[in-house]
């Protein structure tokens, strides 16, 4: 369908233009063309904009003050927020949002960038450790988390995490089923399967702190610890903080891990996420006025955090 | 894969190479050698060893490292009581899809921002940069809603290959950066084509792109193992069982179908995106820093 504005498509427009003799006329009928063929060479990826982001950010908010009910749709001012708002599992998803994005900074944040700062420091085998953080990243995440689900948080002593505790002599754990710990669960499972990309921007940061700054550093006396506190973190803060705000916002996204290790909303609404309430909201409670306000004020929360956290790096500079 | 080891890093070089320096330094190579192995190929081990084991074997403790009675035939369950040939087939028809409407309507795009600039060109761009900061699923619901009764034309895009390919095009990080790199290439080279008399196309076609190989060989890449990853947009818009993507299907069977045949599935399902990765890893890696993230 869209094939059809495929660049080439709209390159002729202006060429029929008689030959000119007014030469400011010619330039503009030039003009005229150049534009012309810029928005044929853009149009089709603008189409796609406009129909599946520009329009649905519209849509979104528009629909959030509707109902529609047996096709007939009407205003109905805050009715959706009021009732989003009082679903008995708002403020729980909203919590164990919130829980799984700290507990995710403290693990995901600190163990790549720890890890990034090691593999810098080897010679050898760089190509086949790199290899290795990354791999889990690559795989489909439906996949890595039935591996979790089924084999690693197996409940009973048959299960791999389970056997390695007992092997070590240390507490086995009910993972999913414990209410206690489905959430440091889910933090593993993601942190490992999504900690690779963090390690290798982080790589490439340090790559680029010059040598002579740590030469600089040894030569008055700074020991290793010195050296990373002062060196290797203010050289790569601008990148440090831009990853932290970037994860904050993705594992403020949490869906795919409650809903497949934990079916969803696991024991006792241990699990419920704020996006998997939009998608309960949406596809199970028929009601996607609901889930749509939702979705905005997801919108507004996140915006607003990003925004203060912008503000916040800014004057600490 | 030593070329760095010139420009020193927090320990110095000559430090690794003698007494104490050097024992530490292979001390903790091997450690983390071990270590990484055991972390991040262990479960893939795991994993595919595990669908192998009959029921009874999974669920015995403690478990064993290699199965007492390896059964492929769960393999051969799961391959058939999926259909996952189908399934494998509707997840790559897809990728490819997304990844040719991508490079088509993307780069010329990128090319119309960064070298023909019409006027709006820079509102353009700065409204498809600000649909970076909108969170996806955020916008998953009214996503689609659209899709179901597009706006204007009426019609449905549920279970019709389009509902993945065409919202795949608005990607404002890969416009993002192709544009950048679009914009690195030197002017004089583009004027020179068209003084020789290539239009726009021509040049674009014969000059930018064949310079531009490895930011196209990144946004490719991007592009297929996005739609391969994908779970909840594909599990939405493609809910036929004929048309599902092998992740919604491995999680649609999951539920009645035995532990080790949706392990062995869920293996199957792994085996394109770890083959493409080992093949493309150098342009992955590489490609994952591109994105401006450098300080």
């Amino acid at each position: 369908m869209a094939i059809a504005t495929v660049p080439g498509a709209g390159i002729d427009v202006g060429s029929q233009a008689p030959a000119p003799v007014d030469p400011r006329r010619a330039r503009r009928n030039r003009r005229l063309k150049d534009n012309l063929t810029g928005y044929a060479f853009l149009i089709g990826a603008v189409i796609c904009f406009a129909f599946f982001s520009w329009y649905p950010m519209i849509r979104g908010v528009v629909m959030s003050f509707q109902r529609t009910r047996a096709g007939e749709t009407t205003w109905v001012g805050w009715d959706n927020y009021d009732r989003i708002v009082n679903d008995p599992s708002f403020w729980t998803a909203w919590q164990n949002t919130l829980y799984f994005t700290v507990l995710a900074l403290i693990l995901g944040y600190a163990v790549p960038f720890f890890l990034a700062v090691l593999l810098n420091e080897f010679r050898h085998a760089k190509g086949y450790l790199r290899i290795l953080v990354y791999l889990p990243v690559m795989l489909p995440p439906a996949s890595a988390l039935f591996l979790f689900k089924y084999l690693a948080y197996d409940p009973s002593d048959a299960g791999l995490f389970n056997s390695i505790l007992k092997g070590l002599g240390l507490p086995t754990s009910q993972w999913m089923q414990s209410t206690d710990m489905t959430m440091p669960a889910m933090v593993i499972a993601s942190t490992w399967m999504n900690m690779g990309g963090a390690v290798l921007i982080y790589l490439a940061a340090l790559q680029n702190i010059p040598g002579e700054l740590y030469e600089a550093a040894e030569l008055d006396g700074a020991g290793l610890w010195r050296r990373i506190t002062n060196v290797t973190i203010p050289q790569t803060k601008l990148i440090l903080s831009l990853m932290a705000m970037l994860q904050v916002v993705a594992t403020m996204q949490l869906f795919i891990e409650p809903l497949i290790l934990a079916n969803g909303a696991g024991s006792e609404d241990s699990a419920t996420s704020v996006v998997y309430l939009i998608y309960q909201h949406g596809f199970f409670q028929n009601d996607l006025n609901g889930a749509a306000a939702l979705g905005v004020i997801m919108l507004v929360a996140l915006i607003g955090f990003s925004a203060v956290y912008a503000r916040l790096n800014a004057q600490q500079d | 894969m030593a070329q760095q080891s010139e420009t020193r890093s927090l320990v110095s070089f000559a430090q690794l190479q003698r007494g104490r320096g050097k024992a530490i330094y292979w001390t903790l190579l091997i450690t983390v050698l071990i270590l990484f192995t055991l972390v991040f190929i262990g479960p893939l081990y795991w994993m595919v060893t595990g669908a192998l084991k009959s029921s009874p074997e999974l669920a015995q403790t403690p478990p064993t490292l290699w199965p007492a009675d390896p059964q492929p035939e769960n393999y051969t369950e799961a391959w058939d009581r999926l259909a996952l040939a189908k399934l494998l087939f509707n997840t790559f028809y897809y990728a490819i899809g997304a990844l040719v409407f991508q490079l088509v309507l993307d780069t010329a795009a990128a090319y119309a921002l960064s070298k023909l600039r019409p006027k709006l060109g820079n509102l353009v761009l700065g409204m498809m940069l600000a649909t970076l900061m909108i969170p996806a699923m955020v916008l998953i619901i009214p996503q689609y809603v659209t899709v179901i009764d597009l706006p204007i034309l009426h019609i449905s895009l549920i279970d019709s290959p389009f509902a993945i390919w065409l919202p795949a095009v608005a990607n404002a990080f890969n416009i993002f950066l192709l544009k950048r790199f679009f914009d690195s290439i030197p002017e004089d080279l583009m004027s020179a084509a068209t003084m020789d008399g290539a239009g726009p196309m021509r040049t674009l076609w014969s000059i930018v792109l064949p310079i531009s190989r490895p930011i196209l060989g990144v946004v490719s890449i991007f592009a297929v193992t996005a739609v391969w990853k994908d779970f909840l947009w594909p599990k939405l818009v493609m809910p036929s069982p004929e048309t599902r993507t092998i992740s919604v299907g491995i999680y649609a069977f999951s539920g009645g179908t035995p532990q080790n045949v949706v392990v062995a599935a869920a293996v199957i399902a792994a085996i394109p995106t770890i083959v493409f990765f080992l093949i493309f890893q150098r342009s992955i890696m590489s490609g994952l820093t591109a994105g401006g993230l450098k300080e």
